[in-house]
């Protein structure tokens, strides 16, 4: 059996409660961060990304703490994000317990940061993220600070100086997919897949069970990530992984 | 029971001290020759850079403590890497326990992606390590290099080709795959490996 295609929940953390945003705004709350991961790690999730979406010094601090309840309390791997800029950042939060670190517009004002996490962490801790939106000319366009701040970094380009840098996995999100529940944008994913030696984590899309089997059959997928179709149980993920697996995916059930 | 969990330089060895405090132990974190040597098992987990890592127990004379273990003693990931004769990476001279080469993993196609990274699973498990589990149970990977199929190997896992996904000898275990990340099937193992240490 080949290595299973991972399915990620993503837990968006603001003043340590789980919210959800649509299309990047707009926040819903979805509970404990702690306790929706143990129910997801006991449902078989097989790993889970956090991002704390404060900007605060005190947020910062709660999200720190938040992140050695979940190493205590937790038995799969977990990965965090958000507002990490420096080596100082990746220290404190690989401290705390995560096992990877998912960096984003850092990474793009300064590339460097991906060579430095790789150097003294190890290139399985970087994840280097990625918002990117399609644009009329048929380019990738990635964004900073949460989608808000467009850059002439294309998709491509841009995924491919991150592996070469040191990148242990990159996670995409299509901001044209985001939130819109009509499946993964599988053609960039694909291609991203095709031209990297490194992992490639689907994110923004998920709507139904369909979408996951297309993103690893079409997009090639190594992992998709979802958030608000698990937090409102709208899928459940032991009934996605047995829909996987009698579509012939190999997952871990 | 007294639990020991070696001190160095290497990432991720607090998630095995949680994943033993869940299963009811106290384990205690440390580099002293003397507590190490006391105690009734002996874990020696992590992530890292074989050459850097083997410098460092060099330093502080943990390398000739290992091998003179006598209680029970579980290598993890790095930590069975470097039980092992020596490491392509920077090309590491390791403690010798098992007398095996580490190679490096050499992609042939470009959807087997390196390091090897995720859920796989187990076949051919031997030893009472694997009590309770069944061929095809996933476990947490993550690894560029490997351990060769040899005489020790107690499992295995085929990934590019078949290599020990876990090796043995005399009171010896380690695992490449993380059991402190693998959910309850992790759990088993280390309870496993607490009970071998129990009955020792």
């Amino acid at each position: 059996m080949p290595l299973a295609k991972r399915i990620i929940p993503c837990l968006d953390v603001k003043d340590g409660q789980t919210v959800k945003g649509t299309n990047f705004i707009n926040l819903r709350q979805a509970g404990d961060p702690v306790e929706l991961g143990k129910k997801y790690s006991s449902e078989n999730a097989d790993e889970l990304v956090y991002l704390d979406i404060t900007a605060s010094h005190e947020g910062r601090k709660t999200f720190t703490d938040m992140v050695r309840r979940v190493a205590a309390n937790i038995s799969i791997p977990f990965s965090v994000g958000g507002g990490i800029n420096e080596l100082k950042d990746v220290d404190r939060l690989l401290n705390a317990g995560a096992d990877k670190v998912s960096i984003n517009s850092a990474a793009i004002h300064r590339p460097h940061l991906i060579d430095d996490i790789a150097y003294h962490f190890g290139s399985q801790v970087c994840i280097v993220a990625i918002d990117a939106k399609l644009e009329e000319n048929g380019q990738w366009y990635c964004y900073l600070n949460g989608g808000r701040i467009r850059t002439d970094h294309q998709l491509l380009d841009w995924a491919k100086e991150a592996a070469d840098r040191g990148a242990g996995e990159i996670l995409f999100t299509s901001m044209n997919h985001d939130g819109v529940k009509h499946g993964f944008a599988n053609e960039a994913l694909a291609q991203l897949s095709e031209s990297l030696p490194i992992p490639v984590i689907a994110s923004g899309g998920a709507g139904c069970m369909e979408d996951f089997k297309n993103t690893f059959l079409v997009g090639k997928s190594d992992a998709a990530l979802a958030a608000s179709v698990f937090h409102y149980n709208e899928i459940s993920i032991p009934d996605l992984k047995h829909y996987l697996r009698r579509e012939g995916i190999n997952v871990r059930i | 029971m007294e639990v020991a969990i070696i001190k160095y330089n290497a990432g991720n060895i607090y998630s095995v001290v949680h994943a033993l405090k869940r299963l009811g132990t106290d384990p205690i974190v440390t580099d002293d020759a003397e507590t190490i040597k006391g105690a009734d098992c002996v874990l020696f987990p992590g992530q890292g850079e074989a050459a850097k890592t083997m410098e460092y127990l060099r330093e502080r004379h943990l390398d000739s403590l290992i091998k003179e273990l006598a209680q029970p003693v579980l290598g993890i990931c790095i930590g069975m890497q470097l039980m092992c004769s020596c490491s392509e990476e920077n090309d590491a001279t390791c403690l010798g326990i098992f007398d095996v080469p580490v190679k490096k993993f050499v992609s042939p196609a470009r959807e087997l992606k390196i390091p090897h990274m995720g859920w796989d699973s187990l076949s051919d498990m031997q030893t009472p390590l694997f009590k309770g589990l069944n061929t095809g149970d996933y476990v947490y990977f993550i690894h560029s290099y490997y351990v060769p199929l040899n005489e020790h190997t107690i499992a295995q896992n085929n990934y590019i080709l078949p290599f020990s996904a876990a090796i043995h000898k005399g009171n010896f275990y380690a695992t490449q795959f993380h059991p402190e990340k693998s959910g309850t099937i992790g759990n088993t193992i280390l309870q496993n490996f607490l009970d071998i240490a129990s009955q020792s």
